[in-house]
């Protein structure tokens, strides 16, 4: 099984990192509500909240020892699904500065984000939710889902391997139908493979 | 079509989150009810499929991503509720694992893809599937239900998405509208293709996988008829709620008709204004917002009953032309 290749930074051992993680859900809930409901038609204010809130977020990022490059592709590839939507504001008239801070305070939301998915691990966040009383079967499905991603991309490589293995060259030259084929067989086959887990699962007193 | 943190103002999370919790709250008590230990592993296995398949995105120019949406591959396979149980989970860990939508956002992106789009998308494959298998064989009546709830469950989750833009004032409705319509007409077509090609091979290989149908062997009857009233009114109180406050704008003629007739001060003030117009009232109900919210309810009951109406009656005509013997159940 091949852990960690989805969060692959939250599991460091920085001060940040120690931090409990009901406490860095608090704060990262508390910045984004702030940086969301401050007024976009007055820059000043949103700008006083923006600047120095950033300039902590960069501190923090620098004790939590996950490696800049590794933050800066992150911000790189989530950064034009927020550009995307604050571009539509720009249609509005004078919309350059509703623009600007459109995407100064989506950024902002979105490092905060992604300083809290690093430093914090995801059963870390569960025990929160179990915490705030999160109905079990939604639980359930969380912590199962985040489970079988691994055991999906194993079987998906498996298959991957058994292709390679078997044709001379895959990808574009498959077609529709064949990839459809590949992806129904790896619903089949991984449901097979998680009522297994799920099994052992039981097996060993998870209710 | 995750909508970033940062957004959506105030009301709009506020609206777009009760009427996710709602949903959520009624699913859950619908699930400890229906599903077998069994099938609970499933969820969470369908969730870990959609997940796999929505990080293939990609930005799209003025709206905010493109992907594989699944709500319908979810609904089909689990059924509504289920289905928005697994969405939801998608959204929560790639919202607090990968940064992808915002943690305010979640309740309207809960709502765009969880309800609309697997809700609303599994009862159009329910009721294309009920008409059109009187009509032809089962299968090929799931997968062409399959087909068109995908592409329409996709475009109705874009408007709604748009709606939420609109309301919150990032830009006009007609600029989120046609973009993110526009764009989702072309990306819906992708997911039907790629839902209805997945569906096949699962039902040609375990159809039991499939919600409500029978195993292998068997005929592909529906075996757990769900009513999922409650997704309905949902997704039509997301409608009423986003989408009618804009509605008497969707016509460029409608515009064209006011401005000629010497009323473009009054249109002029609409755009800046979020919140419902004072003509747009329903007889009797004082409040402003009510009055929107019922008459956009009002309108979307209609449109649906329409829309029922019209494929009915087309069904039933191509089904007396291919029942020459004239078994034609009136209730059909």
């Amino acid at each position: 099984m091949h852990v960690h290749i989805l969060d692959t930074y939250s599991h460091l051992k920085s001060p940040v990192h120690r931090v409990p993680a009901a406490l860095k859900l608090c704060i990262a809930l508390a910045v984004v509500i702030t940086a969301s409901l401050l007024p976009a038609t007055r820059p000043a204010i949103l700008l006083g909240f923006i600047v120095p809130t950033a300039f902590v977020l960069l501190l923090v990022a620098a004790a939590s020892q996950i490696p800049g490059p590794f933050l800066l592709r992150k911000m790189i590839f989530l950064e034009p699904l927020a550009l995307g939507a604050a571009l539509l504001a720009l249609l509005k008239p004078h919309g350059g500065i509703a623009f600007a801070m459109l995407a100064a305070r989506s950024t902002l939301c979105l490092f905060t984000m992604i300083l809290l998915a690093n430093t914090t691990p995801f059963s870390e966040i569960l025990k929160v939710f179990r915490r705030l009383r999160v109905p079990a079967i939604l639980l359930t499905t969380l912590a199962l889902m985040y489970r079988y991603l691994y055991v999906l991309l194993d079987e998906s490589r498996r298959m991957t391997r058994a292709r390679a293995c078997r044709t001379f060259k895959g990808g574009r030259a498959m077609s529709w139908t064949n990839s459809a084929s590949v992806a129904s067989q790896l619903v089949v086959r991984s449901s097979a493979r998680a009522n297994r887990t799920y099994a052992a699962m039981c097996a060993r007193g998870w209710q | 079509m995750h909508i970033p943190d940062g957004f959506l103002d105030a009301r709009t999370i506020a609206a777009a989150s009760a009427l996710s919790v709602a949903g959520i709250v009624y699913a859950v008590r619908d699930a400890r009810k229906q599903l077998t230990p069994s099938r609970v592993p499933l969820v969470g296995l369908s969730a870990a499929f959609i997940f796999a398949a929505q990080m293939l995105n990609f930005p799209v120019a003025a709206g905010t991503s493109g992907h594989l949406v699944g709500g319908v591959l979810a609904a089909v396979l689990l059924g509504p509720n289920a289905a928005l149980l697994a969405i939801t989970a998608v959204l929560i860990v790639q919202c607090l694992v990968f940064a992808d939508g915002g943690i305010l956002a979640l309740g309207a992106n809960i709502f765009n893809m969880g309800i609309v789009c697997a809700g609303g998308g599994y009862i159009l494959y329910r009721s294309i599937d009920r008409m059109a298998s009187k009509v032809v064989s089962p299968r090929t009546a799931l997968l062409f239900a399959v087909a068109l709830a995908a592409w329409g469950a996709t475009v109705l989750a874009s408007i709604t998405c748009a709606g939420q833009l609109a309301w919150s004032g990032i830009a006009p409705w007609r600029a989120t509208f046609t973009a993110m319509a526009g764009v989702h007409a072309l990306i819906g077509i992708g997911e039907a293709v790629i839902t209805t090609l997945i569906i096949a091979a699962v039902s040609r290989v375990q159809p039991g996988l499939i919600f409500g149908v029978a195993g292998k062997g068997r005929p592909l009857t529906q075996t757990q008829p769900t009513r999922p009233i409650l997704t309905g009114l949902l997704v039509l109180a997301g409608l009423a709620l986003f989408v009618s406050p804009f509605a008497c704008r969707w016509p460029d003629g409608l515009e064209r008709v006011a401005s000629v007739m010497g009323f473009e001060t009054h249109t002029q003030n609409l755009p800046a204004l979020p919140s419902p117009m004072a003509d747009y009232k329903v007889p009797g109900v004082h409040s402003a917002p009510l009055a929107t919210i019922l008459a956009g309810t009002a309108g979307a009951a209609t449109v649906f009953t329409g829309l029922w109406l019209t494929s009915r009656l087309s069904l039933r005509r191509s089904q007396r032309a291919i029942n020459v013997s004239g078994t034609v159940d009136p209730t059909a």
